[in-house]
């Protein structure tokens, strides 16, 4: 025997489930009164320094049929890469959002600045990147990935470095369609499978 | 710096594709999960003050009128402490909660159960953990209800969970199933988590210490987010 270990263990997961909006995003599943508004309407307030950029955005399942009942999250930097915790992060930037996939086209929108380069641990570089958690019925435990930018400077980034098989960083890239608005679908299984992370 | 996130232990989680819960089969990826070390985006994550919550925010069973009218159902309080691995508690982190009515049926634009509507229940509820992570809600005790799935399967009562910790990366969204409900084991949806052991961590005891006499019952449900490696050997000064 041995001496027992301190450490507790994590609570497991299960599925957000189809209504996951009631607890989350009221308004979208028709509950109205409890709270004056949705938590996490938007990331960025008047006066956020930077780009503001425009995301948009399905999630597909293993068919490529686009999520009606998914839930999204996102945590961020502001456009000097720091975030609200730190010391001199823009006041107006508070990095988090909540959107929810179209309950008929299962599109989703993400409106904000975008961050700029951060740093890790030991020196480790990050190109520009969003946080995105995505939960919904079928989905046992939220899954993390992350926006990237196509027209970024992505060569450092850390994170991307690690993917072995190249192309599937593609997945991660938000593609521009111009005037500060980007694409970006997250495949949660099969062709084109977006890299999801376990951080 | 903030401390790196330890490790998710996947092993406690449910497994991602499940064939006797329908729509995991194409909603989970076949491909292993990218790891490595959290990093900033995931150490960092939203606060959340007291001027977010309201004075009924926690109480289900009057919040959809505001004070106005109760619900219909069991009243129950539901109550515990949100920790961290390293067993310390989380102190003034937003857990929300959302369940189906005494009937089983969910205020949602989705939801055509023909069970009715309780017009005093909305079904939300939210609060702050107190300076040691504990919290408390008043609300009434969920029904059973069937979903579309193989020809008859039905959820055991829950209440669902979401907590958001301090980080990012310790965002969990989970259910809380009641003691004694048959339905646990018949359901396809719980037995995604394969160890039994961590699917008890889900089911609430009924505490007749903690109940009230001629008003309530009451359920603990504690709840363990992921916690941060300390080394004396990290995070100092480059240089010493």
């Amino acid at each position: 025997m041995v001496q027992p270990t301190e450490t507790l263990v994590e609570t497991p997961s299960q599925t957000a489930g189809p209504y996951v909006h009631i607890g989350c995003i009221p308004s979208f599943a028709g509950v109205t009164g409890v709270y004056p508004q949705d938590l996490g309407l938007s990331p960025i307030a008047d006066g956020a320094k930077g780009e503001v950029i425009t995301i948009t955005g399905a999630v597909l399942d293993g068919t490529g049929w686009p999520l009606r009942d998914a839930m999204l999250e996102s945590w961020q930097a502001d456009a000097a890469g720091l975030y609200p915790e730190q010391d001199g992060a823009d006041p107006a930037v508070g990095g988090f959002c909540r959107f929810a996939a179209d309950k008929d086209s299962g599109e989703f929108t993400l409106r904000t600045v975008k961050p700029g380069p951060t740093r890790g641990r030991n020196g480790l570089q990050f190109a520009p990147h969003i946080a995105l958690w995505i939960v919904a019925r079928g989905i046992n435990l939220g899954l993390c990935t992350r926006i990237y930018f196509a027209d970024e400077d992505n060569s450092t980034d850390a994170l991307l470095a690690r993917i072995e098989q190249r192309p599937r960083a593609e997945t991660l890239l938000a593609q521009p369609t111009g005037n500060g608005e980007y694409r970006f679908d997250i495949r949660l299984q099969g062709s084109g499978e977006t890299v999801f992370l376990d951080l | 710096m903030t401390d790196p996130l330890m490790p998710r232990r996947h092993e406690v989680h449910p497994v991602s594709r499940w064939p006797e819960y329908k729509t995991s089969v194409t909603r989970s990826p076949s491909l292993p999960l990218l790891s490595m070390e959290s990093t900033p985006s995931e150490e960092t994550g939203p606060r959340f003050g007291h001027s977010l919550i309201g004075p009924h925010d926690n109480n289900l069973i009057v919040n959809f009128t505001q004070g106005a009218d109760s619900a219909v159902g069991e009243r129950i309080r539901v109550y515990g402490q949100v920790m961290d691995e390293t067993g310390r508690g989380v102190p003034h982190t937003l857990v929300e909660v959302w369940q189906a009515n005494a009937g089983g049926r969910y205020r949602h634009v989705k939801d055509t159960y023909f069970a009715p509507l309780d017009p005093h229940f909305g079904g939300c509820g939210r609060t702050l953990t107190d300076d040691e992570g504990r919290y408390e809600f008043m609300t009434i005790k969920p029904g059973a209800y069937p979903w579309p799935n193989r020809a008859n399967d039905w959820r055991p009562a829950h209440i669902h969970f979401s907590i958001f910790g301090h980080a990012f990366g310790q965002r969990l969204i989970s259910q809380m199933y009641f003691e004694g409900d048959p339905l646990i084991d018949r359901c396809p949806i719980a037995a995604t988590i394969q160890d039994r052991g961590q699917l008890d961590r889900l089911v609430a005891p009924l505490v007749m210490q903690q109940s009230r006499g001629m008003d309530y019952l009451a359920y603990r449900f504690d709840i363990v987010l992921r916690g941060r490696r300390q080394s004396m050997f990290e995070n100092r000064p480059e240089g010493m």
